[in-house]
């Protein structure tokens, strides 16, 4: 192979490692991405970004509408938690504050870390649903065996469109604790 | 008082002597034999895994191997033939072939071409040594898919850093491979008519630099997930473990073009040779492999139909998968038109070659059934995607490289195989594949999900049919064995000629060099280019 031809060879490998740990770095753009990608407005969100606080407004109340809300609690592979709602479903008026209480209780006979996740179904309906005061807006610490009820508080936005009479918000608690304390 | 002897240095020196020659190679031609036995050993000990899981499908209830170890026989099946077997068998064709084909004298890059093979070994062997760790192999699937993957045991960043080296080692082969075609040609050679296999592989190689970080990517996410307290794919500290599919699948859906593409080009080169006539439509060919690549990196969601996704996305994402069947379909158009009126004769690599164009195009078409979003909510997860990316892979990718080892193999040995044994391989090999892979889709329609070790008994009677199929499929793959071996060893005893195959010359260079052919491929770049291929 002569002088020449070895030294294209070479610059062109350069480049082409270039291009490969620029896609390394295009792997993590990804990660950003998807989130501006579920933000916007066109896209029907699936991915429920709801633990954003509301302000509480005042809308006007839709008496001759009634959305069924079923609530759903799950605990993430063996978080030790006991985790229900005070009632498994209510019916409600669209515009209409409601407040549910959860129950939580923490199992073990050490302090604990506890995240709940929320998710809807259908996933559309999560920007209509609107949280003044939820247990899901940060973490949660319990003390050995602890056990607490904690308020949501809610309204359904008007606007949400004729066809959605059920709707089902679950939320899953997962344990933080390890992660809290590496942290 | 020494004296020293001064040797003059000169550019046609042989092989080192003995077993070092293997591990300090750097000649085109020992790394090309290095992957492609390597390739073949794997693809016995993926094979193996197969028997594995077929032995236990067998009859429904649990057999022979517990349900955690079903679920890493799938797991490593799938890793070990991916990435130890098609792969490194598609990069000891270009090894072998590119040099000659282009009328260049080696790779351009020889000495990374050996470090690039032998990363792959540590990383295979890094994957196989998962097996025998606390807590088993990976059993997530080959996907990946957290949380899953995050339960398993210690295999987990051992799993994690086998990706890494085997996408480096594919990266670096992929840069050996462009540096080779783009500065390394013949001055005759130009881009349009180099042979269709160098074309596809030009086009798999950019393919694989753009993929292959990204996948390294996500496997890091996990790895800082599990063990750095990141929060990529965990939705406790508000990551998306549905952000993980779609990175996956950036790098899936190209990856089995990875494995398809240089397949394509193998086609192109052996159906031509056997119909006695030019390739139909060189120029149409090259455009279908770019723009198939082209599509491949814009349709990735297409495997993720059912995860919850917008209705414009799954209308974008199925439309442009449809898309695909355009080029591909015009490549089965071309193969065909090539065999159209051909004088054909039916020697072991042809048959393989047609079995090829038949059998893809059945998974290529129960692909597009899948890409139809409403009903793939049916075939999702089912073995009806398992026949289908079976099709595309087995009949389809082995297939082609079996024939392109029957192909080549009087090439590089200078020796001829036996021909009735090939024919025996084709015949029980294409027969059996269909017993073993048919019947997945009636399984799959029924509803039998995939990477499961025990079914409800509806499914038995076809399940029993498949895997009596798959022991059949196996022990044949055993004569393809005897067959290297054999003609590696003197083969018929028959003397081939320089071209091998009636007017090869005429198609591609290679086979202007002498069987087996000169140490350095070409040392003065050839002037004539032979365009029958085109
Ligand atoms: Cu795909």
């Amino acid at each position: 192979m002569s002088k020449d031809v070895a030294n294209k060879n070479i610059k062109l490998a350069r480049t082409l490692l270039l291009v490969a740990v620029a896609m390394f770095g295009f792997g993590y753009a990804l990660v950003p991405l998807y989130d501006v990608l579920c933000e916007w407005k066109w896209i029907e969100r699936d991915r429920p970004d709801d633990i954003k606080k509301v302000p509480e407004v005042a809308y006007q109340i839709d008496r001759n509408r009634e959305v069924t809300v079923e609530f759903m609690t799950t605990l993430n592979e063996s978080t030790p938690m006991k985790f229900r709602a005070e009632k498994k479903q209510l019916k409600v008026h669209p515009g209409e504050y409601y407040t549910v209480n959860f129950y939580a209780e923490n199992k073990t006979d050490n302090a604990m870390v506890a995240r709940a996740i929320p998710s809807f179904s259908p996933a559309v309906i999560s920007s209509y649903f609107e949280k003044i005061e939820c247990f899901c807006f940060s973490e949660q610490t319990f003390k050995a065996k602890e056990a607490k009820i904690m308020p949501m508080r809610f309204v359904i936005n008007p606007a949400l469109p004729e066809q959605y009479k059920t709707i089902t918000l679950s939320y899953t608690f997962f344990d933080n604790t390890e992660k809290s304390v590496k942290k | 008082m020494s004296a020293v002897v001064a040797e003059h240095d000169h550019h046609d020196h042989g092989p080192a002597k003995g077993l070092l020659r293997w591990i300090i190679t750097t000649n085109h031609k020992d790394i090309g034999t290095l992957y492609l036995l390597f390739a073949l050993a794997m693809f016995f000990v993926g094979g193996a895994m197969a028997m594995v899981i077929r032995a236990e499908l067998f009859e429904p209830g649990l057999q022979f191997v517990d349900p955690a170890f079903f679920n890493s026989m799938t797991t490593m099946h799938a890793l070990v033939m991916v990435f130890g077997a098609v792969m490194p068998a598609f990069v000891g064709l270009a090894n072998w072939m590119i040099p000659m084909m282009i009328g260049a004298p080696d790779m351009a890059l020889p000495r990374m071409n050996n470090m690039s093979f032998w990363l792959l070994v540590a990383g295979v062997l890094l994957l196989a040594s998962t097996l025998l760790m606390e807590g088993g192999a990976p059993a997530s699937g080959w996907t990946l898919y957290p949380p899953l993957v995050l339960q398993t045991g210690k295999a987990l960043p051992f799993a994690i850093f086998s990706v890494h080296l085997l996408g480096i080692s594919s990266i670096m082969g992929a840069i050996n491979i462009i540096a080779t075609i783009f500065n390394m040609r013949a001055p005759a050679m130009t881009l349009m008519k180099m042979p269709m296999f160098v074309w596809t592989w030009l086009i798999t190689a950019f393919l694989l630099i753009a993929i292959m970080p990204v996948f390294a990517g996500a496997v890091t996410m996990l790895l800082t997930d599990k063990f750095f307290q990141t929060s990529f794919f965990d939705a406790a500290g508000g990551g998306d473990p549905v952000l993980y599919q779609h990175i996956f699948w950036f790098f899936g859906h190209p990856e089995v073009y990875v494995m398809i593409l240089p397949t394509f080009g193998v086609a192109s080169t052996i159906i031509p040779v056997f119909a006695r006539k030019p390739l139909f439509g060189y120029s149409s060919m090259v455009y279908a492999t770019a723009a198939i690549a082209f599509l491949s990196f814009i349709v990735w969601a297409h495997h993720m139909f059912t995860v919850g996704m917008p209705i414009a996305g799954e209308l974008y994402f199925m439309y442009a998968t449809m898309l695909i069947a355009i080029p591909t379909g015009v490549k089965v158009f071309n193969w065909t038109a090539t065999m159209w009126k051909g004088s054909m004769t039916f020697e072991t690599p042809m048959l393989f070659s047609i079995a090829f164009v038949v059998l893809f195009t059945m998974g290529g078409f129960t692909g597009l059934m899948m890409a139809i979003a409403p009903v793939d909510f049916q075939y999702h997860d089912t073995y009806f995607i398992v026949a289908h990316f079976h099709y595309t892979l087995v009949p389809a990718s082995i297939f082609i490289l079996m024939a392109a080892g029957y192909f080549w193999l009087p090439k590089w040995t200078g020796h001829m195989y036996n021909e009735k044994i090939g024919q025996l391989h084709f015949w029980l090999s294409a027969i059996s594949v269909n017993i073993l892979f048919f019947p997945q889709h009636f399984l799959g329609l029924a509803g039998m999900p995939r990477r499961i070790p025990d079914y409800a008994i509806q499914f038995a009677d076809w399940n029993m049919i498949s895997s009596i199929g798959g022991f059949i499929f196996g022990a044949s793959q055993l004569l393809f064995l005897y067959i290297v071996v054999d003609t590696i060893r003197g083969g018929t005893g028959e003397k081939v000629t320089a071209e091998v195959w009636e007017d090869a010359s005429k198609h591609s260079l290679e086979w202007t060099l002498s069987s087996p052919p000169p140490y350095h491929s070409f040392t003065t770049p050839p002037t004539s280019i032979p365009t029958e291929h085109i």
